[in-house]
């Protein structure tokens, strides 16, 4: 870069900072500071992964040190990958989506850069609280109540600037991923809402407001549906929107997708219950989740296969487009691991798969697979637009990014199958007598290759992660805040 | 006289009734055009 090239690009950020003000341009202050932050706590989160995962292989490496004990890091892993990895991409692709298929401007300016600073805090105090043991027990709802609490304030910000965002829109119809995002951002409030109802102890200890089994299923309730919109809804807002504009084509069917939508929000809802086959829910409960769950195959399907024919006339482009590689990658694992789960849900199936690794396997083919890919997609996509590049620092750098993660997943799956369904088999296994085959310290002995080799997937996963990190603080070095207009010709209707 | 199982069972009807709605509506062919121009709404404005 030259001098005058240099002098030019610092003249753009004060003039970007001082234009950004102005309602000609989109507001892009939170969505920029949400992508970079989601690449950070990426890292983060996998490396908490990485920890646990080493930890179950080799037990040594809890260092008989409470706060780096198993036990404190994996709620620690969760909350970072999917909350803050997950959470920051999908409360900045908001940002953008939201401006523009609607082009209008961000609304409440103040309160989107609360929310994404607020949002910074409680990851913070979730990294503070959870190594040092405060936990309401609840699985993907750990952190206590004064974080709940602050964790509902900042979301119903958020709720008003996307909101109000689609209330100022220029045109006419609410574009398909906004109603994923809408979705997502009103079940979260309710499933937050409900599931953290809890009875304050003292400042960092409460009690969870329901009991017994009423509570183990308000829990799975809520856990379940994280994964359906948290985890589902509002990436597949991301799907909608990054799929049509990186292969440069409208999305298959415009039809699929709104019968899609109504599918997954019909459905989703009720599934929890095969969390907990063969417990003391009533049985007509299980037999409603699984139902239900099987249901779902249906909707999920549509979906893949609507996001994967937006590529028809244009695969010739995988070949040499990573970042829609990713996109494409990720609709296949949505694909594996939506038939996956149903299939799983079935109470003969779950008989053999619950409690075994199985279950991991399962979450991280779509955790890593479908999620993760296509945060990843659209983050490539949105960097250099960000920061007024046309293309990221490095092509070569997302090409080996893909290849360590599609390997990474790869191992970690299959490796979780084995060691799930080899659990399982050993688990059950009974002598003529009626006598248990294997003790359990076999079965756990049986794992321990996997686990190994599980170790290793998420290596190659987290260093792919790595690269995209680098890859990303390049090119954001590189530019300057891009100002991107608002089109002023939108005379549709 | 109703009680809580027949509203239980009228919400499920009801439910199953506005899905296949949604789904007519989804598909009426009156709707084609607007759920085509729908379709190109993160192209609108593109100058790239």
């Amino acid at each position: 870069m030259s001098v005058s090239n240099i002098a030019s690009a610092n003249l753009g950020l004060v003039e970007a900072e001082s234009e950004s003000l102005s309602s000609s341009f989109y507001d892009d202050y939170a969505v920029r500071n949400f992508t970079i932050m989601a690449v950070v706590w990426g890292v983060v989160g996998m490396l908490m992964g990485v920890i646990i995962a080493s930890q179950l292989a080799f037990p040594a490496l809890n260092f008989d040190t409470a706060w780096f004990s198993f036990g404190r890091l994996r709620p620690l892993h969760t909350n970072l990958v999917v909350f803050a990895f997950g959470g920051c991409t999908l409360l900045g692709t908001s940002f953008y989506i939201v401006q523009r298929t609607g082009q209008t401007r961000l609304r409440f300016p103040l309160l989107s850069r609360m929310v994404f600073w607020g949002y910074q805090a409680i990851i913070l105090a979730a990294i503070i609280s959870l190594p040092l043991g405060y936990t309401s027990g609840k699985e993907y709802a750990e952190l206590e109540w004064p974080i709940d609490i602050l964790l509902l304030i900042i979301w119903l910000m958020y709720a008003a600037v996307f909101f109000g965002t689609v209330a100022a829109r220029k045109m006419k119809h609410i574009y398909v991923a906004n109603w994923f995002y809408g979705a997502f951002i009103i079940v979260i409030a309710i499933l937050h809402l409900v599931n953290s109802m809890e009875v304050p102890a003292e400042l960092m200890k409460s009690y969870s407001a329901y009991a017994g089994v009423q509570d183990a299923m308000i829990q799975w309730w809520y856990g379940h549906n994280v994964v359906g919109f948290f985890l589902t809804a509002g990436f597949l807002g991301m799907m909608y929107y990054f799929v049509p504009k990186q292969a440069g084509r409208p999305v298959y069917s415009y039809r699929l997708s709104i019968v899609h939508f109504w599918g997954l929000i019909f459905t989703y809802m009720w599934a929890g219950s095969h969390h907990l086959h063969y417990t003391a829910l009533p049985d007509w409960t299980q037999s409603v989740g699984m139902v239900l769950s099987l249901i779902l195959l249906a909707p999920s399907w549509g979906g893949m296969i609507n996001g994967m024919m937006t590529m028809s006339g244009a695969w010739h482009k995988l070949r040499d487009d990573p970042i829609l590689r990713f996109m494409i990658v990720s609709l296949s694992f949505y694909g594996m691991s939506t038939f996956e789960g149903p299939m799983m849900a079935i109470k003969t199936v779950n008989a053999l798969s619950h409690y075994t690794d199985w279950t991991i396997g399962h979450v991280h083919s779509g955790a890593l697979g479908w999620v993760g890919f296509i945060a990843m997609g659209s983050i490539y996509y949105l960097v250099p637009r960000l920061y007024s590049q046309t293309q990221m620092y490095s092509k070569k750098a997302i090409e080996l990014h893909f290849w360590l993660a599609t390997i990474g997943i790869v191992l970690y799956i299959v490796a979780m199958w084995i060691s799930g369904v080899a659990e399982g088999l050993m688990w059950r296994a009974m002598n003529d007598d009626g006598t248990l085959t294997y003790t359990f310290v076999e079965a756990v002995k049986a794992t321990h290759p996997f686990y190994v080799l599980r170790l290793i997937g998420g290596l190659l996963y987290l260093s792919g992660t790595c690269i995209m990190l680098w890859n990303v603080l390049k090119t954001a070095s590189m530019g300057r805040h891009a100002l991107a207009k608002i089109p002023s010709t939108s005379v549709h209707a | 006289m109703l009680d809580i199982n027949d509203l239980r069972s009228i919400a499920t009807v009801g439910a199953l009734i506005s899905f296949i709605g949604i789904w007519a509506w989804a598909w009426a062919r009156s709707n084609k055009n607007k759920f085509d121009e729908a379709a190109n709404l993160p192209f609108e404005g593109d100058e790239e």
